[in-house]
């Protein structure tokens, strides 16, 4: 596949993307003109862009939608939740379609165009133009289009009176004209110097230059306008696209300077029009004679004027224009990296921390004075490089959780239920590579809210609820990770009916004694599911187990809270970035530990006589302590005073036992082997600046060890003595 | 009537066209028919197209006849890019090179 395509296949999934989610919004302010304008905008340049690159299907079907949209737009027709919902399908249509030009299409090609040919049967009562091949015909009485003939085809009209200051300041009309070349073929060119005064007036250094242009190119009216930038201020300019309507011929006839006629004629000239064209034209214009002749207009109010009496093809072509301007603006801000590029600077920025380490050990180790300044801030520098490059991936999550917008829309239509989706902290940042895996996930835990979750309308109103149920997708940080929260308002989880069906499956012991909490964990448990039906919804996309397991190789976590009869809470904790953290060294038995450093709160010491004990008093608050020699194994005597590394996770502290503290670091996360997949409290591997191997501590798995440890103990106290 | 012929060597350029507008208008009282002889005029910009543009207006505004009757290449390269060629209405002759 090209470069050009590939770019076409990107920006058309943004646009898609644009589109769908300004119709969404369009239902919910359906008189919005800027909505109305993105969305039309949105469906022209995918046409456009699908023009550029001859995807025959995707710009007739997009041409299809446009004109909808375009009597939408100009209020022929009105905005109903039908013609919303019809967008919406089209839109996917045009997603197939784009994907079917990738060779990535999910459907078959008779499938594909079975949809279109329905679709466009439901576009075309909106209204005309809703034929694929025949390009519009706007109806307009008393003005004719002009036939493009071949020749004629792609002829720009260019208008244009230079200032009389251009002269003297250097700027000669025929570099201008000559430049224009550049664009395409000059068709006709024509001089007008009627504006020069009166022999004793005439100020041979003063401009009175004019030309009337025919230019034959492809290139759009952006490209020529650009063309007259450096003279933009001084010079009145109007450019007609191609097959423009005598009437706006007509118009820039009268908004010249020149006399009527002469301009008249030397549009004839130029192959603009043709006489009777004119003749006709002049006749029916001069019938309002009386209204007065306007005063000589500035280029922009000329504009104006011609947008609006101009059809859609200056409509498009100032659209085209504003577009292309916006989009330079957008360009100017944003570059496209491939990710590979990013992932190898970050490789290296990780290389860079461990060998800016190796050398801030060495330089201390040597006592050099002079040494250790210049590495710590080698450090620093390699600190800030590392955080600004890590930047560069992280992208806002805001753009997932707005997808979900469409995905409960029609969740809700298909069940039958009214919900709202309310999505809070969408501006939170976090890794690229994270969003993209946690997309599915999401979308699971939303569905599985929207049909098992929130209750109908009628079920909501006989428990006095709010028969419009809300759904919250909440983001924010938390100490190194970013939490999502997807919460309703709905039923809650039946804890009953869970525990049921896991003794039923054999998942727990039927006498087995569990807390609320364990019995909702139950819900991630392979093959358990409380449905009474299996639906559209639930029944597709990964089943909870499978979230589970995905969050869990992202090094996140999920919680689930649920109040019966309130709601039901999942809360997601992910690390920020998968490549590099602050890490705390620790040193348990001669062997090195690295605990995240976010997940620090503070650092004790404790005495001998609390050895025994498997908590410990921190101001008067009892937290578990995980001794890291008895977790781990390691040989060797306990030192007299060992050090509590208060950590907390999740908004559960614990304490963490170790020999010796070793300060801070920065640790370049190398992931484990497949063999320590199961091993428990590890979560990777750094190198440390002495070349040795240092763990890193999973904080989650070590503060839920504790807890394990604990609960154990209270549901059978014997063992606690034994 | 007396036609009278005057050769410019000058460039015509936004530089110059200041000092020529006089002597143009000057030579156009002159006679009836104006004869212009540009074949010495080794830059022209769009100033001086302009002035041209004038001094054959103001010739036939005065009833009198202005022609250009011989072009450099520069004057004719101007002339025929602002498609005035049929305006001025000289033959357009190239000095041997």
């Amino acid at each position: 596949m090209d470069e050009l395509k590939q770019v076409f296949l990107q920006e058309s999934f943004e646009q898609l993307d644009a589109l769908e989610s300004l119709l969404l919004e369009l239902e919910n302010r359906p008189d919005d003109e800027t909505t109305l304008n993105g969305i039309f905008r949105a469906a022209h340049t995918i046409k456009g862009a699908a023009g550029m690159v001859e995807c025959a299907a995707v710009e007739s079907f997009a041409h299809v939608v446009e004109n909808v949209l375009d009597r939408l737009r100009n209020h022929e027709i009105a905005v109903s939740t039908k013609l919303a919902a019809l967008m919406l399908g089209c839109t996917d249509h045009l997603r197939v379609l784009v994907a079917n030009e990738a060779g990535v299409a999910q459907m078959a090609g008779e499938e594909i165009e079975a949809q279109g040919a329905r679709l466009l049967k439901q576009l075309g009562e909106y209204g005309p133009g809703g034929q694929v091949s025949a390009s519009p015909k706007t109806v307009e009485s008393g003005v004719e289009r002009i036939p493009s003939s071949g020749s004629a085809q792609n002829c720009w009209h260019i208008s244009v009176r230079f200032g009389p200051e251009v002269l003297r300041q250097g700027m000669d009309p025929e570099n201008f004209l000559r430049f224009l070349e550049t664009l395409g073929d000059i068709r006709h060119l024509e001089t007008l110097a009627d504006a020069m005064p009166a022999a004793a007036e005439m100020d041979p250094e003063v401009c009175y230059l004019g030309f009337e242009i025919t230019l034959e190119s492809s290139a759009d009216k952006q490209a020529i306008e650009d063309i007259f930038a450096f003279v933009r201020d001084e010079c009145q300019l109007s450019i007609l696209p191609p097959n423009s309507k005598v009437a706006d011929y007509l118009d820039l006839i009268r908004n010249l300077p020149e006399d009527t006629l002469r301009l008249g004629e030397i549009l004839v000239q130029v192959g603009a029009l043709t006489a009777d064209e004119l003749a006709e034209g002049l006749r029916a214009q001069s019938a309002p004679v009386d209204e007065p002749e306007p005063e000589a207009r500035q280029i922009g109010e000329i504009l104006v004027a011609q947008q609006v009496v101009q059809p859609e093809l200056v409509v498009a072509a100032v659209a085209k224009q504003a577009q292309v301007s916006e989009k330079k603006a957008q360009d100017a801000k944003l570059i496209r990296v491939p990710a590979d590029k990013l992932d190898h600077l970050i490789n290296l920025v990780g290389e860079l921390v461990i060998a800016g380490a190796a050398t801030s050990l060495l330089a201390h180790t040597r006592r050099d004075g002079e040494l250790i300044e210049a590495s710590s801030l080698l450090t620093r520098l390699v600190e800030e490089i590392r955080d600004a490059s890590l930047q560069l991936r992280t992208v806002q999550i805001g753009e997932t959780f707005n997808r979900f917008h469409r995905l409960v829309r029609d969740a809700c239509k298909d069940l039958g239920k009214d919900v709202q989706l309310v999505i809070n902290g969408g501006e939170t940042e976090l890794d690229k590579s994270i969003v993209e895996k946690i997309g599915d996930p999401l979308m699971h835990l939303v569905r599985n809210s929207l049909d098992h979750g929130i209750e109908a309308p009628a079920v909501r109103e006989a428990a006095g609820k709010d028969p419009q149920g809300t759904l919250f997708l909440n983001a924010f940080h938390d100490a190194g990770n970013i939490v999502i929260e997807v919460s309703d308002d709905g039923a809650g989880l039946n804890r009953n009916k869970i525990l049921a069906k896991a003794v039923e499956r054999g998942l727990v012991d039927a006498e087995a004694h569990l807390s609320d909490r364990e019995v909702f964990d139950l819900i991630f448990a392979p093959g358990l599911s409380t449905a009474d039906q299996v639906t559209n919804l639930s029944g597709r996309g990964v089943g909870m187990d499978v979230v589970r397991r995905n969050l869990q190789a992202l090094r996140g976590t999920i919680n689930v809270d649920s109040q019966s009869g309130q709601g039901t809470r999942l809360t997601l904790r992910l690390p920020l970035t998968l490549a590099i953290i602050d890490g705390f060294l620790v040193v348990s038995g001669n062997r090195s530990y690295v605990i995240p450093l976010d997940a620090v709160v503070e650092c004790i010491e404790r005495p001998e006589s609390e050895h025994e004990r498997n908590y410990f008093n921190l101001r008067g608050q009892v937290l578990p302590a995980v001794c890291l020699r008895e977790i781990f194994n390691l040989p060797g005597e306990r030192p007299a005073r060992e050090s509590v590394v208060v950590v907390q996770y999740a908004g559960l502290r614990a304490g963490i036992v170790v020999d010796r503290l070793a300060g801070e670091l920065q640790a370049v996360i190398k992931p484990l082997g497949v063999i320590f997949r199961h091993l428990q409290g590890i979560g990777g591997s750094t190198i440390l600046g002495s070349g040795e191997v240092a763990l890193i501590l999973d904080i989650s798995a070590l503060i839920k060890i504790s807890g394990q440890l604990e609960q154990r103990l209270i549901a059978r106290p014997e063992l606690r003595n034994a | 009537m007396s036609a009278i012929r005057r050769a410019f060597t000058e460039d015509f350029t936004i530089y110059r066209v200041a000092e020529l507008k006089p002597v143009l208008l000057a030579v156009i009282q002159e006679g009836e028919h104006i004869e212009l002889d540009l074949s010495g005029v080794e830059h022209m910009d769009s100033a001086g197209c302009q002035l041209l543009i004038f001094a054959k207006r103001e010739a036939g505004a005065a009833g009198k006849t202005l022609a250009i009757v011989a072009h450099s290449r520069a004057v004719q390269s101007l002339i025929e890019f602002y498609n005035l060629a049929a305006w001025f209405g000289d033959p357009l002759v190239v000095p041997a090179a």
